[in-house]
């Protein structure tokens, strides 16, 4: 690894871990590209690659939120423990959709739900002072 | 709070939703996880934030093994940006409980734009 790599692996997985903490995610998003781009991994590599640190990354800040108090442990298990039916229906929509249309009709959810939180926190109400 | 089995049934739709998800994309599955936390059990987003990751540690760690069966994981790449990314979520978790709820929420909304844009130009 060049010292370029290096810097790079440590900002963006230091950004990846941030994010995770701070809006409950894996971090995938950032783990994924810096794999490629510093650690010479492909991308269908990476992202098998990334699960270990986004197991490393969420053992830690469950143990974090669990102190602050922000865990609800039993639904959590509820959805990790049936994520696998999550897993079958990939697979399943993976042979029956062409991948672009599951790229955008994710897509098309992820601005939808965007839509709906910025909805409820008012921010298409005029003069909202909230 | 909606009642017992439909709260079961809600909560089946989300683990279905972010193990799709992810096994799809290999990302994006947390993002799915507190976006129907908040909308749909009505969650506050802190917890659903946190919810989210205890959920991550199983699907994550199930869908490592299946891949690591498979011969595509390199456990020393990933432990390596793992450390970084440690300090991360520890700076992360504790940022998280000093800002307001508000700005969380729409740190989030970035969160849910960005992601669907990576979807949409890759």
């Amino acid at each position: 690894m060049s010292a370029v790599d290096v810097i790079g692996t440590v900002t963006i997985g230091f950004a990846a871990g941030v994010t995770s903490g701070l809006l409950g995610v894996g971090g995938g998003i950032l783990f994924v590209p810096a794999l490629v781009i510093f650690m010479d991994e492909s991308q269908l590599g990476a992202e098998s690659t990334s699960l270990v640190a986004i197991v490393i990354v969420s053992i830690v800040g469950t143990w974090r939120q669990r102190g602050y108090g922000n865990v609800r442990l039993r639904d959590a298990l509820m959805i990790g423990g049936l994520s696998p039916l999550g897993v079958l229906a990939g697979a399943v929509l993976a042979n029956a959709v062409p991948e672009r249309a599951l790229e955008l009709s994710f897509a098309a959810v992820q601005l939808y739900f965007a839509f709906t939180l910025a909805r409820d926190q008012g921010l298409f109400r005029r003069g909202s002072t909230r | 709070m909606p009642a017992m089995s439909s709260r079961l049934g809600r909560l089946a739709v989300i683990a279905t939703a972010a193990g799709a998800f992810s096994a799809l994309f290999g990302v994006g599955g947390g993002t799915i996880i507190v976006a129907l936390l908040v909308i749909w059990l009505g969650y506050e987003h802190r917890e659903a934030m946190g919810t989210s990751l205890a959920a991550i540690v199983l699907i994550a760690a199930l869908a490592a093994v299946t891949q690591g069966l498979y011969g595509n994981v390199d456990i020393a790449k990933g432990a390596v940006i793992g450390v970084p990314a440690v300090a991360g979520v520890v700076a992360g978790t504790a940022l998280q409980q000093r800002i307001s709820q508000r700005a969380v929420a729409l740190m989030f909304m970035v969160l849910l734009l960005v992601s669907a844009t990576v979807l949409i130009v890759r």
